[in-house]
């Protein structure tokens, strides 16, 4: 093969180089302190941890994975029957919490765990990557693309993870401001009300078929697998179970959709602390070019951000509560990352890198904050926020009027002849 | 009872009709718990309560683990009730979970046919994870996973009056099969080798039917006699081509068997079951073939088999190419692959096929993708 010795493969890669202080737009690097052998002493660390869990990874694991799925299918059951009778306030709360809880472990702690390919390794045909699919409206397929491929390769590198604000969120000063991010703390609350369509639509790409990179022919065969998705969803959650329930329907139609909203405000908030809180830190495209292991190890652990919690939170996150870990190693079993942690935590602090974590109301305040601050553009010397915004503002309202000049004066025209 | 003359198709149709309705009615019922359970099937949430039911994904429960040889272990299993039964001489597959992987092996069936359970037995070989996770960690009430019978080293029916099973080592599985079953054919002889006494499979079993008369056997140890070669039958079966042979043994005993049969112009009468332990080549590099695209090219340690795919024109799944999306994982079917990261080596038979990511991986010696 001698192709193959020209292709990039992104893992074989081994030269590191040296990066700038001082990014472009002014941003301080946070591993100017390392040397290039510094970083591969870092990958080479990492590495180990990762050899020595596949090392003993085994039938405790497999029947850890096995226990948690066969516990959310007896929770969602019992739950599902109990909500039969939801008309009766009891059943409805006991009924709704059930499912609630039901429906997010199934979508953290095992639909996004064997999706990433985590029990593969089982050869179990029933909990396998290629075989699973998963109670949320973004189809099990479309959501590894966007999700595995996407997200986890340029993990905060602006204009390459679109995870950074999913396209519709400024969260980072290197983003562009546009007069819209106004908005966003009124679109980020109903993308978290709503974050399973949300998903389904930013994994189908709307804006890449909408700014013409998404090829049309692709985008109608994935957007008639999403409505089939959607289909039977909806008529599970809103029509079979409600109808079965007879008597109770409304309140059942009722419980579901608070269940699945509930699971959409918990799962949109996790996902939030996994790169938005203080102390993350995004990258620029050109800083990952001949990125090596080491290189792309430190930007994981940069670039996410842990929740710390009971071992019940940890479970109901799907513990990307660890999502340094995850980042390191997406496909390593997700009941290990908690056991790698604290080495994880002492090799970061060893070289000056800091592990961000903190308790999920902090995290959440602090992206959150994010999502207020960066609605407004950035802050330039000299130059109010607010006056910044005001002449975008401005400059909208002219452009309107500049596009529909002709309309404006005809109806003008036809105003003034009117009385006349 | 209806005489010749009487019209007989009205009941019929009522009965089929009213069959066609419940299929109907069953069939709407299953649509129902479809859309109940989605995106999971029904049977998932079945599975909680009664995973050995019929219908269910075909799983057994081991009842017994009794060593038979200092080496073999011959395992009974309770099927679930999807089982369709085996005729005698026929092989199952069971997936057994060996540190939490699983693992597809094949089995002849020993028992008769019409029991509730069936057994296999099993020789550990050096190193052979299944075979030695059978003798040292299965227990009774442990669940394996279970696939129907099949295979065509089976006596046809009616069976030849006068046969000939050859068989050697664990060969004599499917044929112990095929004798614990009545009516035999009229003239059995039975031919086995095995390294010594004590490692004789069945020997008890064999014996006790010598001594019924219900078969000649012939045994040869071959620790001490080496082996038999098939040319020396004619001093032991003497009317051999007279027989419908059964052989089954290594792969050195069936090659030369068929040789034998075809050279005195019987292979008509000849049935062979290859058993063999796969031996890969595992090394650097190989020769990968993409079944499917009917691609093979070589490909050296270096090279990823998603490189190698991709330049020989193959329409590969990709995604992050460097092993952490699993949207290049392709079932290997044959062969041995090496983990770039780990150095891992992977092999996979065609009964037991591996899901491997294409991105990571490198030939270890010839191996099949499906594609």
């Amino acid at each position: 093969m001698t192709a193959s010795a020209t292709r990039t493969n992104r893992i074989t890669t081994t030269r590191p180089e040296a990066r700038a202080e001082v990014s472009a737009s002014g941003k301080r690097n946070p591993i100017a302190h390392l040397t290039p052998e510094d970083i591969e002493d870092i990958g080479r660390e990492l590495d180990a941890i990762r050899d020595e869990v596949l090392a003993s990874r085994g039938a405790a694991d497999a029947a850890y994975i096995r226990r948690m799925i066969r516990t959310q299918r007896s929770l969602e059951l019992a739950s599902r029957v109990v909500l039969l009778f939801s008309k009766f306030p009891p059943a409805f709360v006991v009924g709704t919490t059930g499912l609630t809880v039901a429906k997010i472990i199934e979508n953290t702690e095992i639909g996004h765990n064997i999706l990433h390919g985590q029990w593969d390794w089982m050869r179990d045909e029933k909990i396998h990557s290629s075989t699973w699919e998963w109670d949320f409206a973004s189809p099990a397929e479309q959501w590894k693309k966007s999700h595995n491929v996407e997200h986890h390769t340029y993990t905060n590198v602006v204009g390459m993870d679109n995870d950074l604000g999913y396209n519709i969120l400024r969260v980072d000063p290197d983003q562009e401001w546009k007069l819209h991010h106004v908005f966003q703390p009124v679109t980020n609350f109903f993308t978290a009300l709503f974050f399973e369509y949300g998903i389904a639509a930013y994994d189908l790409d709307v804006k890449g078929f909408k700014d013409g990179t998404k090829d049309k022919d692709v985008f109608m065969a994935d957007l008639k697998k999403v409505l089939k998705k959607l289909r039977a969803q909806m008529g599970k959650d809103y029509v079979v179970h409600p109808l079965l329930s007879g008597p109770s329907a409304l309140s059942t139609l009722l419980a579901n959709a608070i269940a699945n909203t509930a699971r959409n405000v918990w799962t949109h908030s996790v996902i939030f602390c996994g790169h938005f809180p203080d102390g993350v830190e995004t990258f620029e495209t050109e800083s990952i070019e001949g990125e090596t292991r080491g290189e792309w190890y430190v930007r994981q652990m940069l670039g996410s951000a842990n929740i710390s919690g009971s071992r019940f939170m940890h479970v109901m996150t799907g513990n990307l509560s660890h999502q340094i870990e995850h980042h390191l190693f997406p496909d390593l079993p997700s009941n290990r990352y908690a056991q790698i942690a604290p080495r994880v935590r002492a090799l970061m602090e060893r070289y000056g890198l800091r592990y961000v974590t903190g308790p999920l109301p902090k995290q959440v305040g602090s992206a959150w904050a994010k999502v207020f601050r960066h609605s407004l553009p950035n802050k330039r010397p000299g130059h109010s926020q607010l006056g910044d915004v005001v002449a975008a503002a401005r400059d909208a309202v002219t452009d309107v009027l500049d596009s529909t000049r002709g309309m404006w004066r005809r109806d003008r025209r036809s105003l003034a002849a009117a009385p006349a | 009872m209806t005489s010749p003359g009487d019209v007989v198709a009205p009941p019929q149709a009522d009965r089929s009709s009213v069959k066609r309705a419940l299929a109907r009615v069953g069939r709407g019922a299953r649509r129902v718990a479809e859309a109940l359970a989605t995106p999971l099937l029904p049977e998932d949430f079945i599975d909680l309560v009664d995973p050995l039911r019929s219908g269910a994904d075909l799983r057994g429960r081991v009842v017994a683990v009794t060593p038979e040889t200092p080496t073999a272990t011959t395992i009974l299993i309770r099927p679930g009730r999807g089982w369709r039964g085996h005729r005698p001489g026929q092989y199952t597959r069971i997936g057994v979970d060996v540190d939490g992987v699983r693992h597809w092996r094949a089995y002849s069936i020993t028992s008769p046919v019409g029991a509730e359970t069936i057994s296999i037995t099993v020789r550990a070989i050096p190193d052979g994870r299944v075979s030695n996770h059978v003798r040292h960690g299965l227990r009774p009430g442990a669940v394996l996973m279970l696939d129907q019978a099949t295979g065509d080293f089976v006596l046809p029916d009616p069976a030849p009056d006068r046969v000939l099973f050859l068989t050697a080592g664990s060969g004599i599985t499917p044929v112990m099969g095929m004798l614990r079953n009545d009516p035999l054919p009229r003239d059995v002889v039975v031919v086995h080798s095995a390294p010594t006494s004590g490692d004789m499979l069945f020997r008890r079993d064999l014996t006790a039917l010598a001594a019924q008369g219900r078969i000649s056997l012939v045994t040869r140890f071959t620790a001490t006699d080496g082996i038999l070669p098939v040319t020396a039958l004619d001093g032991v079966v003497p009317d051999w081509r007279d027989r419908d042979v059964w052989v089954c043994g290594p792969t050195g005993l069936l090659d030369d068997a068929e040789a034998h049969w075809a050279a005195a112009g019987l292979s008509g009468r000849l049935h062979t079951e290859r058993f063999r332990p796969r031996i890969h080549a595992v090394g650097d590099g190989g020769e990968v073939t993409f079944t499917g695209a009917g691609v093979t090219v070589a490909a050296d340690a270096a090279t990823t088999l998603l490189a190698a795919g991709e330049d020989a024109g193959v329409l590969m799944p990709s995604g992050c190419r460097m092993g952490i999306c699993f949207n290049c994982v392709l079932p290997l079917t044959d062969g041995s692959v090496r983990d770039l990261r780990t150095g891992e080596v992977t092999t996979a038979n065609p009964e037991d096929p591996v899901l491997v990511q294409t991105c990571v991986s490198a030939a270890a010696g010839p191996c099949h993708l499906r594609v």
